[in-house]
């Protein structure tokens, strides 16, 4: 693929303790995350390398401590990093000045947080249009896009309420909202629907793949919650202390897990609704028709039914546009299906 | 010790500990019993071995003073601040400065402020606030309160200001943290005396000396609280900030302190009372208003005027309370689109409204604008006549009299006698040893370190009586503040009841609490006694309360379910879990009683306080300074071995 990675981390390291910087330099990288912490130093980040490229959803999914929010943060540089690089744009984030950083902030990026970090003295209207404020822009224009976006996220009628007059799910949209009203290229997620109760939380998640279908950002979202890694997901990375165990398609880790702690996530996933028929499909040998093919990017639960009726031992695949692209082999498919 | 060991303390850290106190005790007490035979420098310290402090002080002052110019400066500044308090002055009550246009009628001063008390709290604030004004009006002390507040209404924001950068400094830097925490805890402790001398010396009698004092006494809460609020803003608010680009200032202006209003508002409340306490007690530097006229009424004996002026301070020290506690409360409220300018202003326009409306009505109708002597409702005389005749029924007075000579005679008397009595070295030794037993080796160094420069100073006897004074009183008001607070926790409708009662008590100015002791006892020790005794009673009462109901409840069914009298819960649960929250309440009585009693010397009494008072007189900042640090070691002492035992306690108990 041709696609310039638009953040690009290469060895990253992120330790908290006296003199971090001192002690990564006295440290190879194999030193174990029990060890560091024997010595009285916290690995937040382990030597990771992770590009993500435009328009793509990169979940970084990791239990609580795993590092992922320090990750993430280490890429928006609300943390600064101990050693390794990270680009934004082509462009080394840690040699930026005060002022070149508050630009790129300013016309790039947007977060959203887990517990929404609304400033509680002002209105949805101002909160949204807070970041438009901080870079001068005048009262009518940021007055106009806030609109816009509160629209956008469908908080209309709400504009002149105070966070604590929201209810958790309304609060984590003026969030969004917040996040989109620079129109940022890049977008970080910190857990945003870990705060929300069940039903509001796949209510929010359906929202948030409807506005990721019409902005398509580039997209650093995360979670712990695995689930909401395979919904959402272009590519998901999986950490533990500090570092990525495995970095893949949502398909690939739940069909070819890297290690045993992946494993154990993909167990009690039903994985026929993770993977798609174009994930297990091979290239036809000869010609074959094109009979009662199936479409390449359903979910293999979708098919179920037909695989489970129809005999032959290969089935075909076709794409959108109908045109025939390949095979699956049917005792796979089943086996994926029934969860073998 | 049994208690402790049973809470899996550190056994052996506790047996060094007892061993050591037990040896300072021991000691302590050979010097006792020897006392005899003692020779006398080790009774008292010798007057010729009693360095000159206050001489030095002096010099050091007038170094300071004079050839550093700090006096031309501080001239300069109280010139500034005489204008400003020239304004308010004139503006509340008709002082002949500029801008000449007051005094503001009473009527619009009340009006407005009804509003903007609704504005805060709803119609009891609103009535709270009518209450206050008309009574003050009409009894005929407007012009007095006026000129109270006028000093307020400068000190108040302008300790705010400071505070608030003075707190933002120390947020911002460690080391200016770190280096200012020691001061403030003194500047805390620091008899309120301390700060009036410098103030009249540096910044002239009268007003501006009792304006600059006020502020120094209420800046310090100011700082804690706000470099408290801006710790505790959220992480997330702030790289919420930090994400939306925000430069220093932004972050601090729109981000920071705003995320910290309720702290920083808290602030504002705690520097309002602590102005109207100072203001009033400026009296004694020759400040007019409240406090000035309380100290003639009471120095006069007129019990009736002076019970008057009493409450109108008291109503004027809850309204100011309650309605900056309402300040707090208060939270944002959104309003519809398209809402008009009036409508989203309504209650500023409807204060102006009524402030304009009052004014013009004034004009028309006198009494509104000022309430005459002859026509305000006093009643002093009245008032004298039916205390001094219910004084006078028999067995009140036998009661009164009968307390009076047993406390005096048997216990009092006797009490100071004995600690006078004791060698100043088995006096710190049993402080030491007491400090070393309850908190441990650092606090009792300390302790015997302070005590021993209280000794050196030369002002040991009068020390003693001042801390005579302070136990008697907090051991007299345990008996009083602890059954209550027992009783209270009984019932979570009582509990609310007395700490309410406690909250409102605590933010009098301490002047109030002499005007029952003289009414009760009249100008002697017992007085001072009873008046810290009622003083020291309320934060007593209250951490009983807060300890008591404060027990884990899965800890008192606990006991429950074993079948446990009420009394044994009492005393085998509830007291010993609850024991560490009302150390803080002692803590805080003992600091209490430290403040009043040197104010008390008023009433006239031999410690500390009254040679304070005289200081006062004249222009001893020296020895001001050194009975000061006296009062100040002392409280300090017992600050930090009390502070260190409840949180050692709080540890092995496990809460937190």
């Amino acid at each position: 693929m041709a696609k310039k990675p638009v953040i690009s981390a290469k060895n990253v390291w992120k330790i908290f303790g006296a003199n971090p910087k001192k002690y990564l330099s006295q440290i190879s990288a194999d030193y174990s995350f029990e060890q560091i912490k024997e010595d009285g130093y916290i690995a937040g980040v382990k030597d990771v390398s992770i590009d993500v490229h435009k328009g793509e959803m990169l979940v970084i999914m990791g239990l609580s401590g795993s590092g992922k929010s320090t990750l993430v943060r280490c890429l928006s540089r609300l943390h600064d990093i101990t050693g390794g690089t990270i680009s934004v744009d082509n462009q080394d984030i840690m040699s930026l000045t005060e002022k070149e950083l508050i630009e790129l902030r300013r016309s790039k990026m947007g977060m959203v947080f887990q517990s929404f970090g609304l400033l509680p003295h002002r209105t949805v209207l101002e909160n949204v249009a807070f970041p438009l404020e901080m870079r001068g822009q005048d009262k009518y224009t940021r007055r106009e896009r806030a609109l816009e976006v509160i629209k956008l996220v469908g908080l209309e009628g709400r504009e002149e309420y105070f966070p604590r007059e929201l209810s958790g799910g309304q609060q984590q949209r003026v969030g969004i909202a917040r996040s989109l009203a620079i129109e940022p290229d890049i977008w970080f997620l910190d857990e945003p629907f870990s705060a929300l109760d069940p039903l509001i939380r796949r209510e929010m998640q359906d929202e948030f793949l409807r506005l990721q279908g019409l902005l398509g950002k580039t997209i650093v979202f995360i979670t712990h919650d695995f689930d909401e890694a395979l919904r959402l997901a272009d590519r998901i990375a999986i950490m533990k202390d500090g570092m990525i165990e495995q970095c893949s398609t949502p398909d690939q880790i739940v069909l070819n897990p890297a290690t045993e702690y992946v494993r154990k996530f993909t167990e009690d996933v039903e994985k026929a609704r993770v993977v798609n028929v174009e994930a297990i499909m091979e290239p036809t040998g000869k010609p074959r028709s094109s009979k009662n093919a199936l479409y390449g990017n359903k979910k293999l639960r979708d098919v179920a039914k037909i695989l489970a009726s129809d005999t032959r031992e290969f089935i075909p695949v076709k794409d959108t546009d109908d045109k025939l692209v390949g095979q699956i082999n049917r005792k796979i498919a089943l086996d994926i299906v029934f969860g073998e | 010790m049994k208690k402790l060991n049973q809470n899996g303390m550190d056994l052996k850290a506790i047996d060094t500990n007892t061993g050591i106190a037990s040896l300072f005790l021991l000691v302590a007490l050979a010097f006792l019993l020897s006392r005899g035979i003692l020779p006398a420098w080790l009774i008292r310290i010798p007057e010729a071995l009693v360095p000159p402090l206050a001489v030095w002080l002096d010099l050091i002052f007038n170094f300071i003073k004079d050839d550093l110019h700090l006096i031309d400066l501080t001239r300069a500044i109280s010139g500034g601040l005489e204008v400003l308090l020239d304004i308010t002055a004139n503006l509340l009550y008709g002082r002949n400065r500029w801008p000449k246009l007051g005094p503001i009628p009473w009527a619009a001063v009340c009006a407005s402020f009804v509003v903007l008390a609704y504005y805060l709290g709803g119609v009891r604030l609103a009535l709270l606030a009518l209450v206050t004004f008309v009574w003050t009006a009409l009894i005929g002390q407007w012009k007095i309160a006026m000129q109270t507040m006028s000093v307020l209404t400068l000190a108040a924001p302008f300790a705010v200001l400071i505070g608030l950068g003075l707190g933002i400094t120390a947020w911002k830097f460690r080391t200016f943290d770190k280096s200012i925490r020691p001061i403030l805890s003194v500047l805390q402790t620091l008899p309120f005396f301390t700060y009036l001398l410098p103030a009249v010396i540096f910044f002239k009698v009268g007003p501006t000396a009792g304006a600059v004092a006020t502020i120094m006494f209420a800046v310090p809460p100011m700082i804690l609280m706000t470099t408290l609020g801006l710790r505790k803003v959220s992480t997330e608010i702030v790289e919420a900030g930090h994400m939306s680009g925000c430069t220093r200032w932004q972050m601090l202006r729109r981000v920071y302190i705003p995320a910290a209003r309720t702290e920083i508002l808290v602030g504002v409340n705690q520097v309002i009372m602590l102005c109207l306490a100072m203001v009033v007690l400026t009296a004694f530097i020759g400040m007019p208003g409240l406090g000035a006229k309380l100290l003639a009424m009471m120095g006069s004996f007129k019990i009736g005027r002076s019970f008057e002026i009493g409450i109108t301070i008291v109503l004027f020290a809850i309204m100011l309370d309650r309605m900056s506690k309402a300040w707090v409360m208060k939270q944002p409220v959104h309003f519809d689109r398209g809402t008009q300018w009036w409508q989203r202003h309504k209650y500023f326009l409807l204060s102006l409204l009524a402030f304009v409306f009052f004014l013009l009505l004034s004009q028309l109708i006198p009494i509104l604008a000022e309430v005459t002597r002859k026509q305000s409702f006093s009643q002093g005389k009245e008032i004298d006549k039916i205390i001094k005749g219910f004084l006078a029924i028999d067995s009140i007075k036998n009661t009164t009299e009968w307390l009076r000579w047993f406390l005096n005679v048997k216990v009092l008397i006797p009490f100071r006698n004995s600690l006078l009595w004791i060698p100043t070295p088995a006096f710190i030794l049993i402080i030491m040893g007491l400090g070393w037993y309850l908190a441990g080796k650092k606090e009792a160094l300390i302790a015997g370190l302070f005590f021993t420069i209280v000794a050196i100073t030369g002002w040991w006897d009068r020390s003693v009586i001042t801390l005579y004074t302070v136990i008697s009183a907090v051991v007299l008001a345990t008996f009083i503040g602890i059954p209550l607070g027992i009783v209270a926790a009984r019932s979570t409708k009582w509990s609310s009841r007395i700490l309410l009662a406690c909250d409102t008590a605590q933010t009098f100015p301490s002047f109030i609490y002499l005007i029952p002791a003289i009414m009760l006892f009249g100008v002697n020790d017992v007085a001072v006694v009873f008046s810290i005794l009622i003083f020291a009673a309320v934060p007593l009462t209250r951490y009983t309360i807060e300890g008591l109901r404060g027990v884990p409840p899965e800890m008192v069914e606990a006991a429950d379910m074993s079948g446990a009298t009420r009394f044994q819960k009492l005393l085998t649960v509830q007291l010993p879990l609850a024991l560490p929250t009302m150390g803080v309440g002692f803590n805080q009585a003992i600091n209490f009683a430290f403040f009043m009693v040197i104010i008390a010397a008023f009433i006239g009494t031999q410690d500390l306080g009254q040679e304070l008072q005289r200081t006062l007189a004249g222009t001893e900042l020296g020895k001001n300074f050194v009975l000061g640090m006296n009062v100040s070691l002392m409280a300090l002492s017992f600050d930090f071995i009390i502070t260190k035992w409840t949180e050692t306690r709080k540890q092995a108990l496990g809460l937190g």
